[in-house]
């Protein structure tokens, strides 16, 4: 495993949830640091110096969101937050201040043990490096070079479309908000126009996906925004 | 019942109009005969004396004149700072309503009821700002002298010969609470004019000679004390007839005004005035459009739309009938309004002419059964200047000269004849020589009823002349060899006469009839199209559509927000809709439910005008403000179009009025629904907490307690068991959450464009575990790309709708999701080939809360699931319904408005 010697810090008022999460981070063999509110988990964080943090928005004494900028004020450490299911907009907000992804309240441990994983691989690739190429099945599209084959034969894609994958790519399978890939690949006067988002996501699906009306690979977290999956 | 008729409009007039004074400032006027009989002094002792008595007295504007014992009286009584106002090259002073307003005294002083403010204040005179602070609750004391009363300026004209500028309409007057009348003998006011005490000395001598001569203020007191004692007189009325004392009612007379053929309706009108305020009658002034009024020239026709508007000025109704004869429909309209009196002008016409043309005093006496005629004498002498209110109004109305070229007509009219010779010329070997005459009659006939009466003259002339020259021995000269022609000639030219006057005639009463009918069947046309919408902003545009095209003008619906502000409409505007609208007018109309801009006297000369939308029931305030900016004045000022307009914003307040009341019983029905749920809620959760609670407890204390005794197969079951519980119980929470949270409001919908395609993916990915073992398919190519909805609550409604399916079907069960798009809604269906409902159940009822298709059993959830999905879809303002698949199996239906179409993305300027 790579994480062996990574720090986790787990931002949450709920005892419970702490010692859940303790226990099954420490069994994966990470070092497991504490907080139970926002305040706290502000100060471990800069004493510690993690490599990932776990945040809960549902903090006693400050919005998640708050927190999010306090650790990006220096650090661009990956930080996942736990969310109840209804909240869009807190997600929304926590996503746009900086956080990396998000998970949704109550989650199966497999899928944060995840979405911490990607989110550590995402942090080790240097900012500026290339993407590679993308596989996504029989689909494999060079962003650089802007080609791309679907099973041997080139596939076409627009300028926007290139854009599009090369926005969601850089997120490395985390989520990008609607509005951050309508500002990126748009501009900021047009991210209040999501139809834009749907049309050229339908584009994409048709070309990349198998099935488009069931996508394996371009997924809708629905009110918050897409995810690229690659294999 | 033969009781004492007790008139029920009179009734109710007077129960509104006591409704309207307990909350309405009350005013007093100071009335004089002259000027220096002493009202603003009485006026100002009188308010020293209330202030002594402790009143919140303030003076809003006094017109000193220099008077030294007025200005002492001024003393120790507060003031509103004067407004400066910009009046060409001179600064002019003048009373500040604003201010005034947010001082809000108990009682303000204004002097001089009559004046006219000078351009810039918000009203164009001053006793319309008296009414707007009498609206705003304070108490207004006032002065006027009797000649500066509308329906009394004739009269004072005709004996002092001069005109007054500033009128006060009748109506202010008659609605004063207390009138007190100041009386100085005309010997005692000449000796103070003497003494300098009411003009500074240099202008005493001029007053003296003209208007002071003692004669005229003999006369001007008596008017002055005459019409004190009517007002006390209607006073009287009054209180004995709402202390029931058996005076008599007002007999129902009814006063009609005819204006029109006669040459002076403004005399006629102000006559109708004092005979309707004397009978203590309502009136009604009638101008019948006859084509000879039609043809009368565009100055001549807009005086008589001037008449009209003096008349609603002095509180007239006015109504415009068309029709051939004035007398018949005068008689006609009298008897259906029963008339008791009608008024009418002299006829202008004398002697052999009034017996062969009968004039309009004729026909209505020729007709008339039990209605008074009053005939007028209008004299020279009467009209000495123009009413200051004429003169405005025809200033708005003067109309830029109608360019219209009619020379066209003319060479047409030619044209016609040259043809009708050449056809009788090539015809005459065969034709016998009268034929000739009929084929130049045809001719004539039709130059009439096409180019009009002109063109049908110089054609009666021309075929004379042509018919001489071409088919009249001897040929192609004007002289004529058999003196029988001339008969001939003479009666070419006068039935070609006759035929162009009678066709002109004929062509401008279906002009006058098709104008009429357009206008209903616009007015049809946009009722039935305000029906057949829904929301406000379709109806908006509706109305702007219909109103634009009618009025050429552009129009704006301004609505108010929830605090009451107006604010510009955010939807796309229509190719008529008008924009930069005055917002501070419109919310100005909006508060007091009063018209203002063009062609109202309120901010007159604003280029828009701005109409209130009122409710029926004046509690519930207003609707919103139409402002109306039409290409031509006209359009919206004759008094017909005025009313035309009025009814067109009555039609579109009412369709308002009706979304509104749809939208408060739908948010009744909602409050009401969630009162009962929130209990039935409660007893339900309860119930099904419990099985997964003792579950997952006994599960774990065994796991806890020893595990030594256990085997391994047993824990992982019992492990398997607390985890399916587990989630078991957070989607019952889930669901509980959701439903609360829809029912609270909270969870209303937030529409935004979404893909169907995206959102039936994203629910499937969600669901992929639970379907696994199902077969699902998706066909959504018939659904528009976008569709206008909330994407989380849609998914969610997906959700339950499949988690149902996989739920109630066996594995290997064929789930179809599809969509199709029907006139404007899209639906969106969800099939299955599983057991399907029950034999003896209504599977409508399945959308209820706590309902499950099947009887409790192994399956959990407290039935909530479709009940979510029916207040989702109802927040989206559509439907779900369910029904059974004769196959087998069930099927729902997700219907969803599908109104506008989605906003168009651009299509990508592809380098490659």
């Amino acid at each position: 495993m790579t994480s062996a010697a990574h720090a986790v810090l787990i931002v949450d008022d709920e005892p419970q949830l702490r010692r859940l999460l303790r226990s099954t981070l420490a069994a994966e063999g990470f070092r497991v640091f504490e907080a139970e509110n926002a305040r706290r988990g502000l100060i471990e964080a800069a004493s510690h110096k993690p490599d990932i943090v776990i945040l809960d928005l549902g903090l006693p004494d400050a919005d998640g969101a708050a927190v999010v900028r306090g650790i990006r004020e220096w650090s661009s450490l990956p930080i996942v937050v736990l969310s109840a299911r209804v909240d869009e907009q807190q997600k929304i907000a926590a996503l746009d201040a900086g956080a990396d992804d998000y998970v949704t309240k109550p989650f199966a441990v497999g899928e944060l043990l995840a979405r911490v994983r990607s989110a550590l691989r995402r942090a080790a690739r240097a900012p500026d490096d290339q993407i590679g190429p993308l596989k996504l099945g029989e689909v494999a599209i060079d962003l650089a070079r802007r080609q791309a084959t679907r099973g041997g034969e080139t596939l076409h894609f627009t300028p926007i479309e290139y854009r599009l994958l090369a926005v969601l790519a850089q997120h490395g399978g985390m989520v990008a908000t609607q509005r951050h890939l309508l500002r990126e690949v748009w501009g900021p006067e047009h991210v209040e126009d999501p139809h834009y988002l749907r049309v050229y996501m339908k584009q994409l699906r048709q070309k990349i996906e198998p099935d488009p009306a069931r996508p394996q690979y371009l997924l809708t977290e629905t009110g918050v925004g897409y995810r690229l999956r690659g294999d | 019942m033969q009781g004492r008729r007790i008139d029920p409009d009179a009734l109710l007039a007077h129960v509104k109009a006591e409704e309207r004074a307990a909350h309405r400032g009350k005013l007093k006027i100071f009335f004089g005969a002259t000027a220096g009989v002493g009202k603003t002094y009485a006026m100002l002792e009188a308010a020293q004396r209330r202030k002594a008595e402790g009143a919140d007295v303030v003076v809003g504007y006094i017109e000193p004149h220099g008077r030294i014992e007025t200005e002492r009286l001024l003393e120790g009584l507060e003031s509103i700072p004067l407004l400066l106002l910009q009046d060409g090259p001179a600064l002019v002073r003048e009373f500040d309503l604003d201010r005034a307003l947010a001082r809000k005294p108990q009682l303000l002083l204004v002097d001089e009821l009559a004046h006219t403010n000078a351009v810039g204040a918000r009203h164009t005179k001053r006793w319309q700002d008296i009414e707007e602070l009498r609206d705003a609750g304070i108490d207004v004391w006032t002065t006027v002298n009797v000649q500066h009363l509308e329906s009394l300026n004739d009269v004072v004209a005709g004996i002092t010969t001069v005109r007054m500028q500033e009128t006060v309409p009748d109506t202010v007057f008659e609605s004063a609470d207390e009138v007190e009348l100041i009386d100085l003998p005309p010997d005692d006011l000449l000796q103070r004019l003497r003494e300098g005490k009411v003009y500074v000395p240099e202008r005493v001598r001029v007053a003296i000679e003209n208007f002071f001569r003692k004669g005229n203020l003999i006369a001007l007191r008596e008017l002055a004390l005459r019409k004190t004692a009517e007002r006390v007189d209607a006073a009287m009325d009054r209180y004995r007839a709402t202390e029931g004392i058996g005076a008599p009612w007002a007999a129902g007379e009814r006063v009609l005004v005819g204006v029109g053929p006669s040459s002076d309706g403004e005399s006629l009108v102000r006559a109708g005035k004092r005979l309707a305020a004397a009978l203590h009658a309502p009136w009604i002034v009638v101008y019948v459009e006859t084509p000879d009024l039609i043809r009368l020239p565009e100055a001549e026709r807009n005086k008589r739309i001037a008449w009209l508007r003096l008349a609603e000025s002095l509180g007239a109704e006015t109504v415009t009938l068309g029709g051939h004869s004035a007398g018949s429909e005068l008689v006609a309209y009298a008897q259906t309004r029963n008339a008791t009196r009608i008024l009418l002008g002299e006829p202008s016409r004398k002697g052999v002419a009034r017996w062969l043309r009968p004039s309009t005093v004729d026909q209505v006496l020729a007709r008339i059964r039990g209605i008074d005629v009053t005939v007028i004498k209008t004299t020279e002498a009467m009209r000495i200047a123009r009413s200051p209110l004429l003169t405005r109004s025809a200033a708005y109305l003067a109309a830029p000269p109608s360019g219209k070229e009619r020379w066209p007509n003319y060479v047409g009219a030619m044209a016609g004849v040259a043809a009708a010779t050449a056809l009788a010329w090539f015809t005459t070997p065969v034709l016998n020589e009268p034929n000739v005459v009929m084929i130049y009659l045809l001719a004539i006939t039709l130059i009439a009823w096409r180019f009009g009466r002109g063109p049908s003259v110089l054609a009666s002339l021309a075929s004379t002349l042509a018919y001489n020259f071409f088919f009249v021995q001897p040929l192609f000269t004007l002289n004529i060899a058999d003196g029988q022609y001339l008969i001939t000639f003479a009666v070419l030219t006068a039935v070609g006469l006759l035929i162009g006057t009678l066709m002109n005639s004929v062509r401008l009463q279906a002009r006058v009839a098709g104008h009429r009918e357009r206008r209903t069947a616009r007015l049809y046309a946009m009722s039935r199209e305000l029906a057949s919408v829904r929301g406000v902003d379709s109806m908006a545009r509706v109305a702007i559509r219909h109103i634009g095209e009618v009025f050429e003008a552009q129009v704006v619906l301004l609505l108010p927000d929830e605090r009451g502000a107006l604010g510009f409409p955010s939807s796309e505007a229509e190719p008529s809709s008008l924009r930069g609208a005055d917002l501070s007018v419109a919310q100005w109309v909006q508060d007091h439910g009063q018209p203002a801009g063009l062609g109202t006297d309120t901010l007159p000369g604003s280029p828009a005008s701005y109409l209130p939308l009122a409710t029926s029931d004046a509690q519930r305030g207003q609707l919103g403000v139409l402002a109306i900016l039409p290409a031509n004045p006209r359009r919206i000022l004759l008094p017909e179009q005025a009313h035309l307009l009025e009814t067109f914003a009555s039609q579109l307040a009412l369709a308002l009025e009706r979304a509104q009341l749809a939208d408060q019983a739908q948010s009744a029905r909602i409050q009401a629904e969630t009162e009962s749920v929130r209990n039935s809620l409660l007893a339900a959760i309860s119930h099904d907490m419990r099985t997964p609670l003792a579950v997952i407890g006994g599960a774990a204390s065994s796991l806890a307690a020893d595990e030594s005794r256990i085997d391994a197969t047993t824990r992982r079951e019992l492990s398997q068991l607390i985890v399916e519980q587990s989630s078991q119980m957070t989607q019952l929470v889930a669901n509980v959450l959701d439903m609360t949270r829809l029912e609270s409001g909270a969870g209303v919908a937030k529409p935004e464009w979404v893909s169907l395609e995206e959102i039936v993916g994203s629910a499937l990915h969600r669901l992929r575990r639970p379907l696994a073992a199902h077969k699902v398919s998706a066909r959504l190519e018939d659904a528009p790309t976008l569709i206008h909805a909330d994407p989380v609550l849609l998914e969610q409604l997906l959700y339950n709708l499949l988690e149902n399916a996989a739920k109630y079907t066996p594995p290997g069960s064929h789930i179809r999701i599809s969509a199709r798009r029907a006139v404007d809604e899209v639906e969106l269906l969800v099939a299955d080939d599983g057991p399907g409902f029950a034999p003896d159940s209504d599977p409508s009822t399945l959308f209820e809360k706590f309902q499950r298709g099947r009887a409790e059993g192994a399956l959990g959830g407290v039935g909530l699931g479709l009940a979510i999905c029916r207040a989702i879809a109802r927040a989206h303002g559509g439907e779900i319904r369910a029904e059974r698949i004769p196959a087998g199996g069930a099927l729902f239906i997700v219907s969803l408005p599908h109104e506008r179409e989605a906003p168009v993305v651009p299509s990508e300027e592809d380098p490659e």
